[in-house]
């Protein structure tokens, strides 16, 4: 290589790095919108994350987390989420080898797992209104259920999703636009999961201590 | 079956309202009939309700802007009348009442249905052009953020003449916006509307980011970016960080609101300063979702009509920078008053003046861009002018409201009313104006008659002087804002003059009507065939006006910042035809009209607690997302032979 | 604010003419300049020097960022002492002992208890001059602000919330008084008259309040806190002991919520004849 090939070269690059090579391709685009769109909603639990640490204290004479929560049930709850976020990793990966059949395996693990960790949150949620403790006792539990709930609104919406994927896919198959909006999915289910690591801390773990 | 919905909701003790309401459905039933009769129809559906053409998004933006600032300042007349009327043993017109209900929708319009899409329709018509590319991230998406920003105006609107609106200012302050204090309809107006209107910003946030960062014509690096686009990208930037939490923060007062929750109540633990801190996180960065656009505008227009680059490029980008840092620390200023402790007040006013320092260095960018130019004095220019000379002022004022003692005594008054109009008006209406008279030739072909910009100019700048500077003084004097009456009889000359000054405003909103009527009526005089009619500096100015579907027929590259004007200076504008070669346009698509027409039933069932709808609706518009998804057939290909007939059509028609 | 019969008024009043005077050395050139600039530059001007491009000119960028840095700095000092000086929760260096003051915003009036002397009054806060008042402000419904323009500083009054706020008066007179923070339809006339007077006048009023009137009880304070607005100023001979505290106890657990029903009898559940007397309900317009 010579030296002016070599400099074009580095000049090309650095252009490149800072967006100088003109449009990106739709995968690139698509993503990225999406991560932006993941990071909008990070922004969003923030608000909601912000006021549970407000109001965590605020039980109005009501019952506190520690006398409600009940950590096993998080725990297997947690492991459930966990466990689909892997499946749905896998999935990734079949879709993207073209096996649509493990691809549908996954899909269903994911979906079954997905389906488990709502059961139980449901539960969870029937017992504290049962005992009284609903959302309208106090500012700790309004705070509590909008934001626990509002992670769970997320994994319905993700589980609708992903049944309308797997429909895409037995469809049209693994055609390019179908691994793109795929691609969406996965990052969407991972980023339930993040967050659901904050309640875990947050609001399970902590709230549990005191 | 209807919820809370019965036929009191209709206002048939008051003449008022419904006479007005009458008029208002009488000429929109006139428009649909005419549309009807002259079969209009199949062309509004296939080139504006369901284009996603970032032009015509861009031109529907700025027109819903211009309608709803008919309706925000109606609302302010009727406040300014009220105040001059009502002092001493008067009692005006208006009862508590109905005037609350006016400050509140003023501010919740002027805001969120005017400054914003006057903005964000710039940003749609002026980024892609001058980044050199053919449309935004998501065409469809932007269809949609349009389509929702117009759902929540209408939904705003039908509160006229069905229900209420809300009586709490356009903060809408827990606890008076909780049930127990305002049980009507009025405050769920609000937050529906905001919410369907947010989502559409927030979505708009999204697309611009990345069409921002991912989508520029070759060569085009981040310093050779238009500084239009890097405010654009700025103002993005801060929608998808603060947008999520205004919508956090209405989702949590509607819960109190509907599900007895208790965020904001005074009982059951709830903390009011929540919400007035959360809104505030949100509110101050929209502040500057307002204004950096418009910074951009004026960048643009001040390098375009001084003749020469604009000065000091960089420092003008990262002052937009730092401003888009700065503003989410600044956000106590909004209520120092609340009784925070020293430290706490000092720290957020320090901040808040720091932010006068890129703001600053800003204006002395303009006014080296200006030194030692040939100013050509259009009707942008003035604009640039006045803004210079209010905006200084208006930071002034503002700076003295960031030191926490001032504030204690000005907290709340008109001198802090004042304060905001003066950069508002001088900073966002300016720039929204000047944007429109400088693009307005590049939308439509035709330049916009000067006279009579130049006169709606006069009219605003006076007027707004007019206007708020005796409220500068009366807030000096100890005038709070929202008073429906008038304790103190010697306010009354100066609110005399306040308004004759919203009167003449209202003669510069009548000029540009007649402006446009105008250009309209000369147009075949006023052609601008060269497609560069002011003689710009980037790129939307090489091609056509109006540019066809696809902007350009090949990417330009670039090489420098100003592009168009290196290229110009080099002179390559006779290259020889180039080999086209397919493109890729995004189909039309009903989606988003389709997604706010439900969007619009389902906030109206919900305020009016109709559940059997909103099931219905929110159903439908999953639907339609999903049916949307499920297409993979988004493009059409425009051939390189209809490209060349295209290109050859338009260099014929220009003047050797 | 221009006519400050106060310290912590006066205080502030510098403030404000000292703040504007350091920008004013900036604000005013960049407004001549701007015309000026505007002026000379124009097109059609044959005698104007001017240039295609400046290059990057490092030492105007220099100038450019400096000359608002220095400002701020500048104002930044003053922000940081005026802040703490000025804080309205520091006690006033004075005299005389200072006097404790509770206020409690209601729908739309002011309730002003002296606790050291046992009396309340409605709209009237009489305060001997020249003495430190101590006030400790509350809000029985939604949130107001207390302001007395020439006194100095106004401070938010919250449910369930305490804040404190510490004036002084230095001449007699009647200062007029009112919430400037928008707290519903009664809003603009929710004012009330704050009277500065001789500590033996003060006395002398103590003393006559303390004589007659009813007596501020719980059911007293039931009936004082309905919604009501432009209310003559009234006293109380006495006050039922800690009422401040119970009223913010009241708040809390929502005992003391009072619905303001609405004038709309569309909204559903609205009362039609909650509007203000004279003039019936009219709709929202624009």
């Amino acid at each position: 290589m010579t030296l002016t090939a070599a400099t074009d070269f580095v000049a090309a690059e650095s252009a490149r790095g800072r967006g100088g090579g003109g449009p990106a391709p739709t995968r690139i685009v698509v993503a990225y919108g999406f991560w932006i769109f993941l990071l909008s909603d990070f922004v969003l639990f923030s608000g909601l994350f912000a006021a549970y640490a407000v109001l965590r204290h605020e039980t109005a004479g009501g019952p506190t987390g520690a006398e409600l929560f009940n950590l096993r049930n998080v725990f297997i709850e947690t492991m459930c989420l966990l466990l689909s976020s892997y499946t749905c990793g896998l999935g990734a990966l079949s879709a993207e080898r073209r096996r649509p059949e493990r691809f549908f395996v996954f899909a269903a693990l994911t979906f079954v797992l997905g389906a488990a960790f709502l059961a139980i949150e449901a539960r969870e949620f029937a017992g504290m209104v049962g005992k009284g403790a609903g959302p309208g006792r106090s500012a700790f539990l309004s705070s509590f259920f909008t934001l626990v709930g509002t992670h769970g609104v997320h994994v319905t919406g993700g589980l609708v999703f992903l049944a309308y994927m797997v429909a895409q896919v037995l469809v049209k198959g693994l055609r390019p636009p179908v691994l793109r909006r795929l691609l969406c999915f996965s990052l969407f289910w991972h980023a339930l999961d993040i967050i659901w690591v904050g309640v875990f801390t947050l609001v399970y773990l902590i709230g549990d201590f005191h | 079956m209807l919820g809370r919905l019965t036929w009191a909701a209709i206002p048939f003790d008051q003449p008022l309202p419904l006479y007005a309401m009458g008029v208002v459905l009488l000429v929109i039933l006139a428009v649909l009939a005419i549309v009807t009769v002259r079969g209009w129809w199949p062309y509004l559906w296939r080139e504006w309700l369901t284009s996603v053409d970032h032009k015509r998004i861009g031109v529907m933006y700025v027109a819903l802007g211009l309608v709803m600032l008919l309706r925000g300042y109606s609302d302010a007349i009727m406040m300014r009348s009220q105040q001059a009327i009502a002092v001493g043993s008067a009692q005006g017109y208006l009862p508590p009442d109905h005037y609350d209900q006016i400050f509140s929708a003023h501010g919740t319009i002027m805001i969120f249905l005017v400054a914003m899409p006057l903005v964000i329709g710039l940003m749609n018509f002026a980024v892609p052009l001058q980044l050199g590319v053919r449309d935004v991230a998501f065409p469809v998406m932007n269809s949609i953020s349009f389509w929702l920003t117009a759902a929540g105006a209408l939904l705003i609107n039908v509160s006229l003449v069905i229900g209420n609106f809300a009586r709490t200012g356009w903060m809408a302050y827990p606890p008076l916006s909780e049930l127990a204090f305002s049980p009507d309809v009025g405050v769920d107006y609000y937050l529906w509307s905001l919410q369907i209107s947010g989502v559409g910003t927030l979505m708009t946030g999204i697309n611009f980011v990345t069409t921002i960062l991912k989508l520029r014509c070759p060569g085009m690096t981040y310093m050779r970016m238009p500084v239009f686009c890097w405010t654009a990208l700025a103002a993005s930037m801060l929608i998808v960080a603060a947008f999520p939490v205004l919508t956090a923060t209405f989702a949590m007062l509607l819960l109190d609101r509907y599900l007895g929750m208790h965020f904001f109540t005074n009982d059951a633990g709830g903390n009011q300063m929540m919400y007035v801190n959360l809104f505030w996180a949100w509110g101050h960065p929209e502040v500057y979702i307002l204004i950096l656009p418009c910074f951009g505008v004026f960048s643009e227009v001040a390098a375009t009509f001084s003749g020469k680059g604009l000065f000091s490029y960089r420092s003008m980008v990262w002052a937009t920078l730092g401003i888009c840092v700065l503003s989410f620390m600044v956000w106590l200023h909004h209520f120092f008053t609340m009784g925070a402790g020293a430290n706490v007040n000092a720290f957020f006013g320090i901040m808040s003046a720091i932010i006068a320092v890129p703001t600053g260095a800003k204006v002395f960018n303009w006014l080296f861009t200006l030194f030692r130019g040939r100013i050509v004095f259009r009707t942008p220019v003035l604009f640039l002018i006045g803004f210079m000379v209010t905006f200084v002022i208006g930071g002034l004022t503002g700076v003295l409201l960031a030191v926490p003692p001032v504030d204690f005594v000005l907290h709340n008054s008109t001198f802090l009313v004042a304060h905001f109009h003066n950069v508002i008006i001088g900073g966002v209406v300016f720039g929204a104006l000047a944007g429109y008279n400088y693009w307005f030739p590049k939308a439509f072909g035709f330049t916009l008659h000067d006279g009579w910009g130049k006169a709606s100019f006069w009219c605003w700048l006076i007027g707004f002087y007019l206007a708020f500077m005796p409220l500068y003084v009366l807030g000096l004097m100890g005038m709070t804002r929202r008073l429906e009456h008038i304790p103190d009889a010697s306010w009354q000359p100066l609110l005399l003059v306040a308004e004759v000054g919203a009167l003449v405003i209202f003669l510069g909103i009548l000029c540009q009507i007649i402006q446009l009527y105008a250009s309209i009526r000369t147009r075949a005089a006023r052609r601008d065939l060269t497609g560069d009619p002011w003689n710009g500096r980037t790129l939307e100015w090489s091609t056509p006006s109006p540019p066809p579907a696809y902007n350009f027929a090949v990417l330009p590259r670039v090489e420098t910042i100003d592009a168009f004007a290196e290229i110009k200076r080099r002179g390559v504008a006779a290259a020889p035809e180039p080999a086209y070669e397919p493109i890729e346009m995004p189909r039309n698509s009903p989606t988003g009209f389709i997604l706010s027409f439900f969007a619009v039933v389902l906030g109206f069932a919900a305020i009016w607690h109709i559940w059997w709808i909103v099931i219905l609706c929110a159903l439908a518009m999953a639907v339609t997302v999903m049916a949307f998804g499920w297409s993979d057939f988004r493009h059409h290909e425009i051939s390189p032979g209809e490209i060349a007939r295209l290109e050859r059509a338009r260099l014929a028609g220009l003047p050797s | 604010m221009l006519n400050p019969q106060g310290p912590i008024a006066t205080a502030e009043r510098l403030l404000l003419f000292n703040a504007t005077a350091i920008m004013l050395v900036v604000v005013v050139p960049v407004i001549l300049a701007t015309l000026g600039f505007a002026w000379w530059y124009r097109a059609s001007n044959p005698r104007a020097g001017r240039v295609a491009d400046e290059g990057y000119e490092g030492r105007i960028e220099f100038v450019v960022w400096s000359i608002p840095a220095l400002i701020v700095i500048l104002l930044g000092g003053v922000i940081w002492i005026g802040s703490h000086q000025l804080d309205p929760r520091a006690p006033i260096a004075a005299k005389p002992k200072p006097l404790p003051v509770e206020v409690v915003a209601l729908d739309w009036k002011w309730l002003f208890i002296c606790p050291e002397q046992g009396i309340a009054a409605v709209n009237q806060l009489v305060i001997p001059v020249a003495t430190p008042i101590e006030f400790r402000l509350t809000s029985a419904t939604v949130m107001n602000s207390f302001f007395v323009p020439q006194l100095g500083s106004q401070i938010y009054t919250m449910g369930g919330m305490t804040t404190h706020l510490n004036l002084l008066a230095d001449q007699p007179g009647e200062y007029p008084g009112f919430s400037a923070n928008f707290s519903g339809d009664g809003f603009a006339r929710m004012r009330f008259v704050a009277k500065a007077v001789a500590a033996g006048e003060f006395d002398a009023w103590v003393k006559a309040a303390s004589q007659t009137g009813p007596v501020l009880d719980a059911a007293a304070y039931a009936q004082l806190a309905q919604p009501s607005e432009a209310v003559p100023p009234m006293t109380y001979r006495s006050v039922a002991p800690n009422l401040f505290e119970r009223i913010i106890e009241q708040t809390t657990s929502g005992a003391a919520a009072i619905p303001r029903t609405s004038p709309h009898a569309a909204a559903g559940n609205a009362d039609p004849g909650a509007g203000a007397a004279w003039c019936p309900p009219v709709k929202t317009g624009g």
